[in-house]
């Protein structure tokens, strides 16, 4: 039997191996994954568990900082030091194990402690694209962030304790083009079509269709035909309340012959577009406000990318009044040359406005060179984002900062918040973790309330609110690492470092508290 | 106390605090002591069904935990595509049991850790086998093999007087993901929510109409479909069926889907969208899966030790936008198939209209029953008689014609029992046909 040779496209070992991420964020995610230099401070288990969801995915070098050596507890929470490496630097052996997860990236380590090579190495951290630290004292977190900040480079602060932990992104600013967003509604402007859309779809007379025509009339067609006739009825206002919408979906099922007893398929689909798609186009608030963000309106010659593609996008939505249109038609029932020169003029349309921001941008500034983000970036205009954060420095010495309001609800995992901050104030104040010792677990609650009593009154918070259960449960851990409630955490902490280098998906604003008793978690913006 | 034991005491000391010490939290029923310890590893006995993403992480995170009577159970074999989340294997051993592999690197790597691999199905055991176990926990991508599962440890309950033997509950922890997104969920078999309680919650596969892969194809998807289904029988290159796995397949379906798409100006037909849509891939990265595993692992811990009130009764996660976690209880069907003791009435317009293909399209579409390929069988005047099997070939050949037949030229009645199997549960289920209109009874 002859058998068919069909050339095979290249497919690299590599996109094979990440088929099922490349999926997500694409090769041009990844090439920014592969690019990407990590640093971990502390390889506890928490923070190899982070590292390996990174170094799994590939990203380019890690580089962990940690001046201890391998303890006995080491090797019962944390799965890349075993027996053999007890003893040894904890920096050294995780690195090792940790490196044999993937061949394609590079790592290294500093067995020395991350105060030291901040004080021996000025700017020794910001190399890098993001750094993550774990079990780091607040003396050490405190000047780390302040570099950090002022470098602009992306901090996460991660704690795991017994059953509960803690992620805190700190983050100067962040722009995102993809966010991803679960549920989109298709962008059809038939409020507004432009010239080659109206020209196309007004061609087309739905009411004099027959049977077989009707069956292959695009529902968007259709549902543009009546929107004209319910328009021409209403002085030229679309439908807005539900009422009027309900006149529109009447008027396209009472289109049909009276011997049909079913409606065609597209006449059905346009009936259920009717509620997303008809609504009149217009430019987001949140898109607004970040087309006016001094960013955008005040550029300088250091400007990335982004704020000089935001300019050129605000001079189009000046003079046309909309975003770029977003070039995608979702299928609906339809022949194919209807569905398809459809699609076409959606694609064509995003094309000419995609480059007429490009020429836009260009003319803003020259040195942008051949930048295709232009067209992905205008693809995405409706999802844009910016976050900006501020300084951990600043938070922990903030006398009021946001959380009485959270306090009045007694489930609120506010609680967890203030208590690990009284836990950062006990390291500080003790070195030791509260209940560290089996003969100070009583002791040590009486310290931690103490500690977090005097917290809350520098806040102008009641101090009677935080329940003794709640510290004493944190004093039963002793500092305690449970490796199931760190590996929870850690593979939320990967994923946040993903977003921050793929520019893909919005990050946690900027508190993650997550407590593995309930199996609950909240975010807070602190 | 040897220095070995020491090492022990100290190696596990971060459990020993939170077992050996009491917590306000904890379930009403815990008492601290280190007989708590000991118990997980050397008594209780973990079955983890899949040694993929999800698998991976739950034998490491139950065997960090202390857990050490460890089963593991995967009929699959390390690909190329694991290597970014599946963190137990490495390239060298690609083409190996997925579960003989995982065991054997915790076993080296967690000092006193005993996995034990099965390299088979998990139909391939009976209920002797699975009654060994204290808890199962699932990382499974298959709803068909969760449903098996779920039902395996509903046919373990034992009943007396309509009373729960509670010692005969086996918990069944079921992590699931897709991408950014993922469920927990704890499940005490007979007392709370079960797989078949919650059938509605999984989402219909997508599918395309047939006229439109062969008329009016609009999408490369309609394009690779069409070869798919149409083509590639017609013109069988290999002589085989497709083989999602072979590149030279997989390769033959893209140009065929390419020459398509190019015969409609259909856009978009790419070499990684025709694996895709062939193998129904469903994309996945390590963060999540390490996300999920380690929320069941809890769970697991928590059930075996009471150092906390578990999990009631589902966790979903998502971390698209920000990281954001919903726990609910969901709720027990009152009639479930799997797990309700309540015997099924199927409702029947009109017997004598219902030909028996319409029921077991029935038993294929409906929510409730979702069933892959029952196989019907019933008694008629006392005497066992197999309506259709679709899986045998020789009962298939003879019991087909049976399929354009109504139910009354069938003799079945009102109040007929039906016994139906299917893969999606080890049990048979028996379902009551009530005639609604029923005029015709005799």
């Amino acid at each position: 039997m002859s058998s068919p040779a069909p050339k095979s496209p290249d497919q690299s070992d590599k996109s094979k191996k990440y088929d099922r991420q490349l999926r997500l964020w694409g090769d041009h995610g990844q090439k920014l994954l592969e690019s990407s230099k990590i640093c971990l401070i502390n390889a506890t288990a928490l923070g190899t568990e982070i590292l390996k969801s990174l170094v799994l995915p590939g990203i380019g070098a890690f580089t962990i900082v940690d001046g201890d050596k391998v303890s006995e507890e080491d090797i019962g929470s944390n799965f890349f030091l075993d027996e053999a490496h007890i003893g040894m630097s904890r920096a050294q052996a995780a690195t090792e194990c940790l490196l044999e997860l993937n061949p394609d990236v590079r790592g290294d380590y500093i067995d020395d402690s991350p105060d030291h090579v901040m004080s021996q190495t000025q700017d020794f951290f910001s190399s890098f694209n993001v750094v993550i630290a774990t079990a780091l004292p607040e003396k050490v977190v405190m000047p780390l962030s302040r570099q950090l900040w002022a470098a602009g480079i992306p901090l996460l602060v991660c704690r795991s304790i017994g059953f509960l932990g803690y992620v805190r992104l700190q983050i100067k600013e962040h722009t995102v083009i993809e966010a991803h967003p679960d549920n989109e509604s298709p962008d059809l402007r038939l409020d507004q079509p432009w010239e080659a859309l109206r020209t196309h779809l007004n061609q087309i007379d739905v009411s004099t269709l027959g049977t077989k025509e009707r069956s292959h009339v695009p529902a968007l067609t259709v549902l543009y035909y009546y929107l004209q006739r319910f328009k021409e009825k209403h002085n030229g206002s679309l439908p807005k309340a539900r009422v009027e919408k309900d006149e529109l979906r009447d008027m396209i099922r009472s289109s049909l012959p009276g011997d049909c007893d079913m409606l065609e398929e597209s006449y059905e689909q346009a009936v259920k577009l009717v509620n997303v798609c008809v609504h009149a186009t217009q430019v987001p608030s949140y898109i607004r406000t970040l087309l006016d963000d001094e960013k955008c309106t005040n550029l300088t010659v250091e400007s990335p990318s982004f704020w000089v593609i935001c300019a050129a996008l605000r001079e189009m939505v000046q003079s046309e009044g909309v975003l770029p249109v977003r070039g995608s038609l979702p299928d609906m029932a339809a022949d194919t040359s209807s569905f398809i020169a459809l699609q076409q003029l959606y694609i064509k349309q995003a094309q000419n406005q995609a480059e007429s921001v490009y020429r836009r941008a260009m003319q803003i500034s020259r040195t942008l060179g051949q930048s295709p983000d232009v067209k992905l970036f205008c693809k995405h205009a409706s999802e844009l984002y910016v976050l900006r954060g501020n300084c951990i420095s600043d938070e922990y010495q903030n006398s009021c900062p946001n959380v009485s309001l959270h306090l009045e609800d007694p489930e609120s995992l506010m609680f967890y918040y203030v208590i690990l901050r009284g836990l950062e104030r006990f390291i500080s104040e003790y070195n030791t973790y509260p209940g560290q010792f089996d003969d100070q677990v009583e002791p040590d609650v009486l310290k931690l309330k103490t500690l977090i009593g005097k917290l809350l009154t520098e806040w102008g918070c009641p101090a009677a609110v935080i329940s003794d259960d709640r510290v004493h449960e944190v004093c039963r851990y002793g500092g305690a690492e449970l490796h199931s409630v760190s590996a929870v955490l850690a593979g939320c902490t990967a994923h946040e470092v993903i977003k921050l280098i793929t520019h893909q998906y919005k990050p946690i604003n900027n508190t993650f508290i997550y407590d593995a008793i309930t199996s609950t978690s909240a975010t807070f913006v602190l | 106390m040897s220095e070995n034991q020491e090492v022990s005491q100290n190696r596990w000391g971060h459990l020993r605090k939170v077992l050996e010490r009491p917590g306000p939290f904890s379930h009403p029923e815990f008492e601290p002591s280190s007989d708590i310890l000991d118990f997980i590893m050397s008594t209780c006995k973990v079955l983890v069904i899949g040694a993929g993403g999800l698998g991976c992480e739950l034998i490491k995170d139950l065997a960090l935990m202390g857990f050490k009577q460890l089963h593991v159970i995967d009929m699959d074999i390390i690909e190329l595509s694991n290597l970014n989340r599946q963190f137990l294997f490495r390239h060298k051993d690609i083409g190996l049991s997925k579960a003989e592999v995982a065991a054997a690197f915790i076993n080296k790597k967690v000092k006193g850790c005993q996995v034990t691999p099965h390299y088979c199905k998990i139909q391939d055991y009976d209920e002797t086998f699975y009654k060994q176990f204290h808890i199962v926990v699932c990382g499974l991508d298959s709803i068909v093999a969760r449903r098996w599962i779920n039902g395996m440890l509903i046919s373990l309950l034992n009943y007396e007087d309509n009373a729960l033997d509670q010692t005969s509950i086996i918990p069944m922890i079921d992590g699931g993901t897709e991408g950014f997104k993922g469920h927990a969920r704890v499940i005490l078999p007979g007392i709370s929510a079960c797989i078949d309680c919650t059938l509605d919650l999984y989402p219909p596969q997508v599918t395309y109409p047939l006229c439109t892969i062969a008329n009016t194809p609009r999408l490369p998807e309609h394009c690779i479909e069409y070869v798919k289904i149409i083509q590639w029988p017609k013109e069988n290159p290999w002589g085989i069926a497709i083989d999602g796995d072979d590149p030279q397949h997989i390769t033959w379906i893209y140009e065929k889907s390419l020459e398509r798409a190019l015969q409609f100006n259909i856009t978009g037909v790419t070499y990684r969208l025709v694996q895709g849509v062939v193998k129904n891939i469903i994309p996945a990265v390590a963060s999540t899966n390490a996300v999920i595993a380690a929320v069941c692992a809890t769970e697991v811990f928590k059930l075996a030790t009471s150092c906390c009130v578990p999990l009631n009764n589902y966790l979903v996660f998502n971390d698209v936008d920000g990281i954001y976690t919903y726990t609910f209880e969901s709720e027990k069907k009152d009639n479930c198939l799997a797990c309700s003791l309540i015997p099924q009435n199927l409702p029947v317009e009109d017997p004598s209209k219902m030909k028996l293909k319409d029921l077991i399209e029935l038993f294929c579409e409906s929510t409730s029953y979702q069933m892959k390929s029952p196989g019907l069988t019933t008694y008629i005047n006392g005497k066992n008689k197999t309506l259709y099997i679709s899986t045998i070939k020789s009962i298939e050949e003879r019991t087909r014609e049976n399929l354009t037949k109504s139910l009354i030229e069938l003799g079945l009645q009102n109040g007929s029992e039906i016994l139906v199997t299917d893969l999606t549960s080890p049990n048979t289920l028996t379902v009551r046909l009530k005639f609604v209109n029923n005029h015709i009874e005799t």
